[in-house]
Parts: C-alpha cells; structure tokens; sequence
C-alpha cells in the first residue's frame, strides 16, 4: 500500500511542493517545510479567497465578538512572502494528474509537483430532511460561515442547533450568552457522546441547562418547516413543532476526498494514507481533517481525527519526511479542546468506547478527570474539565512507551505527575 | 496606544502598536514578530506563544492562571521566573511599554 517500493516519499531538496488546501493543515506544512530548509518552491492552493485562519474560535470567540476576522487569521501576507510561500487563494484544485505530476485548477492553469500534499480538510455533512434548503438554515465551517451565523444572529429570537456534537454545542452555548432562546436536538441520548464519557457529557449539559438552553436527546428531525421560503420551525418525528428563526446544524463532518477519489488514490472514509502518511502513490502524502491513517494510540487501528493538533503534528511530520530528516512513523499523541459557559475541557489520547473508565476529582464542583482504560486494562483516554495539571500529565504519560493499568494509578493516588517522573 | 517590544535570541528588538484587547502573542503573529508560533490559537494549550517577560515589568502582569502555570511546564527553552505565555496576557494600558524576550525554540 505504501506504493512503488525504490520511490522514496521525500522531495528533492530544490523541487516544487503544492499543497492542495490553506487550512491549518496545509499552512503548518508550508511554513515548516519551509523551516526544514527545503530549498524548492512551496505552493499552497486554497479554494478559500483569504489568508489561511484557524477554525476554533469560530464557534467560540469570533461568534461571542471576543475577537475578529483578524484575530483568527494565522498570519500576515508579508509572513509568506518573507518565506518564499507562494499562496495561491481563491484557486480549486480541480483534478490531480498523477501522470504528469500537475494539479489543475479551476482556471485550468497547470501546475507541477516533484511531492504533493492533500489537506483538504472537511465539510458540514448536510441535513437530509425536508425543507433542509430553506433560508435560515445554516452550518458552521468556514469563516464565511460564521460571518453570516453572526449577522444572522442579531435579530432573531430562537435559535435550534440540531446535533449536540462540539461545534453544534459551542453554538449553542454562544448564542444563549447572546440572549436568544436555544434548544439543541440531539439523536444520541447525552451530547458529544461519540466523544467523551457520560460523566463529561452530564457536566457541560448541566452547565448548558444552567444557562438557559433547552437540550433535547433521544430526538430525531424529521423535516424543516418554513413560510415564504424562510424556516420558522423544526419539526421532530414525534410531531412536536420547534419554532425557529435560525436553524444551526452541526451533524458531523465529510472527508474532501473526491479529488483524490478521482486521482485514484485509496480513500475509505478519509484519504487512506500509511503510518508515514503517504497516500497509495508514494508522491502524494495527506494529513489533517481529510486523512485516514493507522494510530499507535488505536492499536494500529485506523482512524480519522478533526483536530488542530491533529493537522498541525502531521503536517510537521509530513515537512520533516519531505525535507529528508524525519523517518519511522507517525505517533503524536492526539489532544482536543473545548470551552463551554467557562468550563474548559481538555482531553489526551483517542476516545475508546469499549473499554471501562473511572472519576477521579470533585464531579460536583466541576473539577475532574475521567480516565479511560483498553480492553487490556491501560490507559488511553484522559478527560480532564478545568483540570489542567491532569491533561498536561496525560500528555507525557501517553507519549511514553508504557502506559499505566488502573492499578498503577490507584497506586500512584491518582497523581499523573508522579508517574510521569 | 500601548506599544510591545520583543527582542529575539540575537538581541534584535522591534517596537510594535498593540491594540487593546489584543494579546501579547496576536500582537506578535499580527505584526511578523518572528518567534511565536502559538499553534493553538491562545488557549493555553501548546506552551508555543512562551516569552520571558522582562524582570522589571512582571508586576505589572495579570496573575497566572492555573492553566499557564501547567503549560508552562512544557516549554520547549527553560521555564524561568519571568516566564509567561504571551497568549494569556492581554493588552491594556497597563502593559504599555512591555518588554519581552523570545526563547532560543518554542519546539
Ligand atoms: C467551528 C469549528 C470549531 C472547531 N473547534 C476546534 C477546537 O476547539 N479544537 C480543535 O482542536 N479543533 C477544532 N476544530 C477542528 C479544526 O479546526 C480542524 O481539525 C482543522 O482546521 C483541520 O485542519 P485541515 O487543514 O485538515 O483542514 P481545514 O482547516 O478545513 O482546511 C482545509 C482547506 O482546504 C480547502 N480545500 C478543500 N478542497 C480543496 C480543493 N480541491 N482545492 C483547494 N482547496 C481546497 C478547504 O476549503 C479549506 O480551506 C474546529 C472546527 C470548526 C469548523
Ligand atoms: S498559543 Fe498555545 S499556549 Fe499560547
């Protein structure tokens, strides 16, 4: 799978790399290619037209007005100048042609790669109920997006989020501080489930429900309602009607895929990629939002992640592969944030669903972490609300190579640090 | 408006405008002020925006939060006395005139 054995998947010191996607995937990796001492031309081709920008303080800070189109961008045009990073924004890539080394772009310009890199990040998966295309029905992703979320929230009183994920969650609680009547329509019957244990679930819902918002689980939307083209209600499959003036879904993500799906790249749920991060032509890598790779942390189990340290530690092992000094594979240790009505949740490692997990802390006062075990018994998971000291340990101690059973833990009194010494 | 002054390893200095709510690092990353790489956008969360704060302006500084104090364990140049993270501090017009130096590596 890793491609044509005698094709190493490094870049000429003095070859062109193009990045298809300006994201934070593909800004990380120009700017640390770059860094590596890469002497070659780097080309970032973004479909965006603005400079490459972060997404996390979409749902938080830039929608709460705490900060601005500026303060979310990453970095200044001058700073790409300086390090001889082309960007070309604005531009689709439109098709990869892998026989000539070239991508083509949406203006039908041509242009060549000695190694490229897909981060082509995800999009909103879309709602498929009726009257899902009515006006006042939007989704959260990029900067446009949340531009027109914040326009379209000044002046309309209920708000409905359907999915009770992070984003979908984060919207909810921004816009219950901004004063509106919101309710999030979950199926799953907690929020975030897929992600964090019950207990975490249960602190950031009450947190919610202290605030205001009305959580609905176990809910499914059966179709939207509208009035001359506008949606004006949310209706749920047992009948009961939810007025609303905005409509927010945030339903999970889809991998960009269909551009290497067309190169005839192997994609699955992702661009599948090797534990090195090479797609199945050793010329093309893909990391971020997009990428499908095997995890150390997963038991080699393959796994996509939508995370900032997700894009940002590939695209660095990515750079440090092409510029010839980074070997062996990709073992990052994965962590995640979010901040909700002031608690901030941090978490280490992959979510395991199967496995068992024990509290240690104050649930009450909501200071705790939730440790979670493998089926073998160690450690995989940390989740840690406003415990800082908790997630910065579980950080190490998951990048070392011997994971603590529960019972080293206990016999540690639950003390991260000690063990990590 | 207040000003910020970061000095780098080498001892080269630049003088920058900061705007009020602001913060030391976007101030930095807003104005091509090499050495700051904050690749987690100000959260506290990847001790990569670390800046030793110079010693006569540390009072002037907003207590440390538990968050900081913790990242800060994981700086990639030795943690000091006057170390901060730079995303945690924002501007106001109490910090007019901060001086701040930048770490040998924030990786
Ligand atoms: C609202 C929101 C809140 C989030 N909050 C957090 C958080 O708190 N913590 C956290 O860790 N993560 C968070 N994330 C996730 C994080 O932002 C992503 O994981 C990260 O941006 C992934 O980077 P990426 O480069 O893979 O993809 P992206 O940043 O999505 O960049 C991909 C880019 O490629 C472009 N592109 C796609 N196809 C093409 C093409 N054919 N040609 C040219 N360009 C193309 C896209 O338009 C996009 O600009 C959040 C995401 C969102 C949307
Ligand atoms: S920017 Fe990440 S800790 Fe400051």
């Amino acid at each position: 799978m890793t491609g044509l054995p005698g094709v190493p998947p490094t870049s000429g010191q003095g070859e062109p790399v193009v990045v298809v996607g300006g994201g934070q995937g593909g800004f990380q990796l120009a700017v640390s290619l770059r860094e590596a001492g890469h002497e070659g031309p780097i080309t970032i081709v973004g479909d965006e037209p603005r400079l490459p920008y972060q997404r996390p303080p979409l749902s938080k800070e830039y929608l709460s007005g705490a900060v601005t189109a500026d303060g979310v961008t990453l970095r200044t045009e001058q700073f790409f100048a300086s390090r001889d990073i082309t960007l070309a924004l604005g531009a689709p890539v439109v098709e990869i042609d892998r026989v000539r080394r070239e991508v083509v772009l949406g203006s039908g310009e041509r242009l060549g790669y000695a190694h490229l890199v897909l981060a082509t990040g995800a999009r909103p998966r879309p709602l498929h109920v009726p009257g899902s295309d009515l006006a006042g029905v939007v989704s959260l992703r990029s900067l446009a997006d949340a531009e027109a979320l914040r326009v379209s929230l000044d002046g309309v009183a209920r708000v409905v989020v359907i999915g009770g994920g992070f984003v979908g969650m984060e919207v909810a609680a921004a816009a219950t501080r901004h004063g509106h009547a919101v309710t999030v329509v979950e199926g799953l019957d907690r929020p975030m489930a897929r992600v964090v244990t019950p207990e975490v679930s249960d602190h950031v819902s009450g947190a919610h429900r202290a605030s205001g918002t009305t959580i609905l689980l176990n809910s499914a939307v059966r179709a939207l309602r509208g009035s001359g083209g506008r949606v004006t209600a949310v209706e749920l499959d047992t009948g009961e009607l939810l007025p609303a003036d905005l409509v927010v879904t945030g339903i999970g993500v889809l991998p960009n895929v269909e551009l290497a799906e067309a190169a005839g790249l192997r994609t699955g749920n992702g661009v599948v990629v090797d534990e090195r991060l090479v797609t199945s032509d050793p010329r093309i890598s893909a990391l971020g939002d997009c990428a499908n790779y095997p995890s150390v942390h997963a038991s080699g189990r393959r796994i996509r992640l939508e995370s900032v340290q997700n894009a940002v530690d590939q695209a660095r092992f990515v750079a440090s592969r092409l510029a010839g000094d980074g070997q062996g594979r990709y073992s990052a240790v994965p962590w995640f944030w979010t901040h909700q009505h002031g608690s901030k949740v941090q978490m280490a490692g992959i979510p395991v669903l199967d496995g068992s997990h024990v509290v240690h802390g104050d649930v009450s006062a909501g200071r705790f972490s939730v440790f979670r075990f493998d089926r073998s018994g160690c450690l995989v998971t940390v989740e840690s609300v406003n415990r800082a000291p908790d997630h910065m340990a579980a950080r190490r101690l998951l990048a070392g190579d011997r994971r603590p059973t529960e019972t080293d833990l206990v016999a540690a009194g639950y003390d991260l640090k000690a063990l990590v010494a | 408006m207040p000003t910020i002054t970061y000095i780098q390893p080498d001892g080269a200095a630049r003088t920058v405008d900061a705007e009020h709510g602001s913060t030391v690092m976007l101030t930095a990353t807003t104005n091509d002020v090499d050495g700051i790489v904050a690749e987690c956008g100000g959260n506290a969360m990847c001790a990569t925006c670390h800046v030793y704060v110079e010693p006569e302006h540390l009072e002037r500084l907003p207590a440390m939060e538990e968050d900081e104090d913790e990242m800060l364990g994981s700086t990639a140049s030795p943690r000091k006395d006057n170390s901060r993270l730079s995303c945690q501090l924002e501007v106001t017009e109490e910090l007019a005139g901060l001086v701040v130096r930048l770490p040998e590596t924030q990786l």
